[in-house]
C-alpha cells in the first residue's frame, strides 16, 4: 500500500533510522570528495537556492526541493548523537516540517511576531560521491542572520545535505544542520536554518 | 551610599532591604518591582536559590561512582559528582587558592579536579590532594579549610538531587510534602519505576526566573498563547478522530473535569488526566502526530495485540504539570529546569527522558516506544515553549513602563466555593484559576522577609548529609 508521507509517518522505522545514521557516519573522507567542477557547481547552486527560498520566506516552495520522504535533523550534539535514544533540537520527518510551516504561516505564532528577516551566507561546499551513484552528500558551511523583534542574532555551523538525482535534478533527502553551539541553550529558534 | 552606587554612575538603586514585601505582595496582585529590580534579584539568589531546597541534577547523569555533572545553585557553578567512595555530593566549583573554576567540562568521570591556574589538586570527595612546591608553603595543607567548599546538605529523591545551604530546611522529603505523590505516580508509570536522561531541549528568554514559574501551572493562557499550536496539531483531524494534545482547554475548561492543586512550599500541580480518557490507549489517542508514529504503532500493535494500548501511553505524554519550587517541572515526559541567568535572563533545559526496561515489561517494545518518545518529545519544546517564551519577554518589556505597578493574579480571587480544599488539605481550583499563583507568592514573601543562616561546609564527612 502506498502511503502517503504527508499524512501518516511509516517511512520513519527502524531501517530509515539506521540509513540515516550510516550515511552521516564517516562520510567526509578525502579520496571521496569530487572535484569535476561541473558537479560542484549544481551542488552549490542546489544549496544557494535553498537557502534564497528561505530567505525569502517561500516555505512551501522550499519543501519541493525534497524528496517526499525526506528529513530535517538539527542534532543536540556536536557528533550528531543517535537520534533513536537522544532527543535532538529538532527530527522533522516530512509531516512535521509541514507541521512546521503550517505553524511559521500562521498568525498567532507569537515567537514569529513580526516575522524574522534572515540573511544567510553559504560557503566552503564540498561534496562527496557514496556508494550509490546517484546519491551525494555535501558539507558546507552557513552563517545566518536573524532579525526580529528589534533583536539581531546569528546561527552558524555547517550542513550536512544528503541529495539524490530525479529525473536529472538534484532533491534533497536529508538536511543535518551542526550548529556550532548546539549543546547551549538558544534563544527563540522558531526559524528554519 | 548604599553599596550599589558605585557600579551606577551616581543614580542610587535601592537594596532588597529596603523594600517592604509586605508593600510589593498582596493577596491578589504583585508589584513590577519583584521583576525588575537587580536588588531583589540578588537576594533571590541567596534566600531561595541557597535558602532551599534547589534541583541540582539526575542521579542518571552520574551513574557510576567518579562521575560528574556541572550544575548551579542560582548562580554559583557547582560540580554535582558521585565520588569515589558512592557517595553524591555539591562541590562548588571554585579553586579554594586564588577562585578559578576548577572544572570546565559539562560532564565527565574524574577522580581528581586539578585547578588549570597554578595546579592546586582536589580529589572527588573535595578534599584537597596537593599543591605544587609545598616545601613553599608553612603550611602543611591538612586543614580542610583548603578542602573545597562544598553544599553542605545533598539528598535525592527517587533519582532527583537537590542541595540546600540552609541547615534549617526539613530534609528534602518533608520539603516536597504533597508534590512527592504525582511525582510518585508520574515514575511508577514507567517500567521499574524510574527513567534516564536522553539529552535536552535547551532553551532561554530575556525574561525573570519567576515568569516561567509564574506559568508553570497556567491553565488560563493555554488557548491563546498556544494557539498556533493547537490549530498545528489538529489540522489533520478529520471526521470521528479524537482532538489532539491539550484540545481539553478548548471550550469551557472551569467545567471540565481537572483541576489546579497547590502544595506547601510553593510546589503545585496542574492534573489533566481527569479531563482524558486514561484507559489503554487513551493516551496514544490524543497524541499529535509526530515522525514515526504509524510506523511504530503498527509494529507494536502487530507484536503485542491487545496490550498494545498501554504500552503506546508510555510513548505519549502524561497530562500532568508538576512543579517543583522554584526550578524543576515535570510535564509530559520531561523534566524541565529552569536556571536564572541574571534579572532578566533565564535557561530552561527541558530534559527528554527514556524507558528503562530492564525486566522485559514491555515485551520487546522497549526501543520502539523510546523511538517513538523521543519525537513526541521534541514537540512541545518546538512548537509550543516558543510562543510562551516570547510571552515571558514581552511582560518583561512592558514592565518596563514602571509608574504602571501592579501585575494582577486575582483570577478566582473572591469567589464563594471556587476553591476548595480537597480530602489530603490541600487548596484546589478550576484548571484556569491563579490559585497556586497566589500561594506560591505568599510562600514567596516569607522567603524574601526572613534571612536564612547560609552555610558552606569543607569537612569532608560531615558535608551532603
Ligand atoms: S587559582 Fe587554583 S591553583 Fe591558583
Ligand atoms: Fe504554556
Amino acid at each position: 500500500m502506498q502511503h502517503d508521507p504527508s499524512r501518516t509517518s511509516y517511512y520513519v522505522g527502524d531501517d530509515f533510522y539506521q540509513s540515516v545514521v550510516d550515511s552521516y557516519s564517516e562520510w567526509q573522507s578525502d579520496d571521496m570528495e569530487i572535484t569535476d567542477p561541473a558537479l560542484r557547481d549544481s551542488c552549490r547552486m542546489l544549496l544557494e537556492k535553498e537557502a534564497r527560498l528561505l530567505d525569502q520566506n517561500r516555505l512551501d516552495d522550499w519543501l519541493t526541493l525534497y524528496v517526499p520522504e525526506c528529513l530535517y535533523w538539527v542534532p543536540a550534539t556536536p557528533h550528531g548523537g543517535d537520534p533513536r535514544t537522544e532527543i535532538a533540537v529538532c527530527f522533522d520527518d516530512r509531516r512535521r516540517i509541514e507541521d512546521r510551516i503550517y505553524r511559521l504561516q500562521n498568525e498567532f505564532a507569537w515567537s514569529q511576531h513580526p516575522v524574522s528577516r534572515t540573511a544567510r551566507l553559504i560557503s566552503n561546499v564540498s561534496a562527496f560521491s557514496t556508494s550509490d551513484e546517484n546519491v551525494l552528500m555535501l558539507r558546507s558551511t552557513f552563517l545566518t542572520t536573524e532579525f526580529q523583534a528589534g533583536d539581531k542574532r546569528t546561527y552558524t555551523g555547517w550542513y550536512g545535505h544528503k541529495i539524490g538525482s530525479e529525473e536529472g535534478e538534484w532533491k534533497i533527502l536529508v538536511k543535518q544542520v551542526n550548529l556550532i553551539d548546539c549543546d547551549q541553550n538558544l534563544r527563540n529558534l522558531s526559524i528554519i536554518l | 551610599m548604599t553599596p550599589d552606587d558605585s557600579f551606577n554612575s551616581g543614580v542610587a538603586r535601592p537594596t532588597a532591604d529596603q523594600f517592604d514585601f509586605n508593600e510589593l505582595i498582596f493577596e491578589d496582585r504583585v508589584h513590577q518591582r519583584i521583576y525588575t529590580e537587580e536588588a531583589v534579584f540578588r537576594e533571590e539568589m541567596r534566600k531561595i536559590f541557597a535558602g532551599v531546597w534547589v534541583y541540582l541534577a539526575h542521579e542518571s547523569q552520574i551513574p557510576e561512582n567518579d562521575d560528574f555533572v556541572a550544575s548551579k545553585l542560582g548562580l554559583r557553578p557547582i560540580i554535582v559528582v558521585r565520588d569515589s567512595t558512592g557517595r553524591i555530593r555539591a562541590l562548588y566549583n571554585r579553586c579554594t587558592h586564588r577562585g578559578a573554576t576548577v572544572c570546565r567540562q559539562q560532564q565527565g568521570s574524574a577522580k581528581s579536579f586539578a585547578c588549570p591556574y597554578h595546579g592546586w589538586s582536589y580529589f572527588n570527595s573535595g578534599k584537597i590532594s596537593g599543591v605544587p612546591w609545598p616545601d613553599g608553603y608553612a603550611d602543611d595543607f591538612s586543614d580542610p579549610k583548603y578542602n573545597l567548599a562544598q553544599v553542605p546538605r545533598v539528598q535525592s529523591y527517587r533519582g532527583f538531587i537537590f542541595g540546600t545551604l540552609n541547615p534549617d530546611m526539613p530534609p528534602l522529603e518533608e520539603y516536597l510534602g504533597g508534590v512527592k505523590k504525582p511525582l510518585d505516580e508520574w515514575l511508577d508509570r514507567h517500567p521499574g519505576g524510574t527513567l534516564s536522561f536522553c539529552d535536552a531541549n535547551r532553551l532561554k528568554f530575556n525574561g525573570n526566573w519567576k515568569l516561567l514559574y509564574d506559568n508553570s501551572a497556567d491553565g488560563y493562557h493555554v488557548i491563546f498563547s498556544h494557539r498556533s499550536l493547537l490549530a498545528m496539531e489538529n489540522r489533520l483531524v478529520e471526521g470521528n478522530d479524537e482532538d489532539k494534545g491539550m484540545a481539553y482547554y478548548k471550550s469551557s475548561p472551569d467545567n471540565a473535569p481537572f483541576y489546579v492543586k497547590v502544595f506547601e512550599n510553593g510546589h503545585h500541580y496542574k492534573d489533566k488526566r481527569p479531563a482524558v480518557d486514561t484507559s489503554p490507549g487513551g493516551l496514544w489517542n490524543i497524541e499529535g502526530p509526530h515522525p514515526g508514529m504509524e510506523h511504530y504503532e503498527a509494529l507494536i500493535r502487530e507484536k503485542l495485540g491487545d496490550k498494545a494500548g498501554s504500552v503506546l501511553d508510555l510513548a505519549s505524554s502524561e497530562p500532568v504539570n508538576i512543579n517543583v519550587f522554584p526550578n524543576l517541572h515535570i510535564l509530559g515526559n520531561h523534566v524541565q529546569v529552569s536556571q536564572p541567568i541574571s534579572l532578566t535572563e533565564t535557561d530552561t533545559t527541558w530534559w527528554g527522558t527514556a524507558v528503562i526496561d530492564e525486566k522485559d515489561e514491555l515485551h520487546g517494545c522497549v526501543d520502539a516506544v523510546n523511538a517513538l518518545r523521543m519525537r513526541t518529545q521534541e514537540s512541545f519544546p518546538n512548537f509550543g515553549e516558543l510562543d510562551d517564551l516570547m510571552n515571558f519577554e514581552q511582560i518583561q518589556a512592558g514592565l518596563a513602563g514602571v509608574e504602571d505597578e501592579w501585575v494582577y493574579m486575582h483570577r478566582g480571587f473572591g469567589i464563594p466555593d471556587r476553591i476548595k480544599r480537597d480530602t489530603d488539605g490541600y487548596l484546589i481550583g478550576p484548571p484556569t484559576d491563579e490559585v497556586f499563583l497566589r500561594e506560591t507568592m505568599q510562600v514567596y514573601k516569607n522567603l524574601m522577609m526572613s534571612e536564612p543562616n547560609l552555610i558552606i561546609e569543607r569537612d569532608i564527612e560531615a558535608a551532603a548529609e
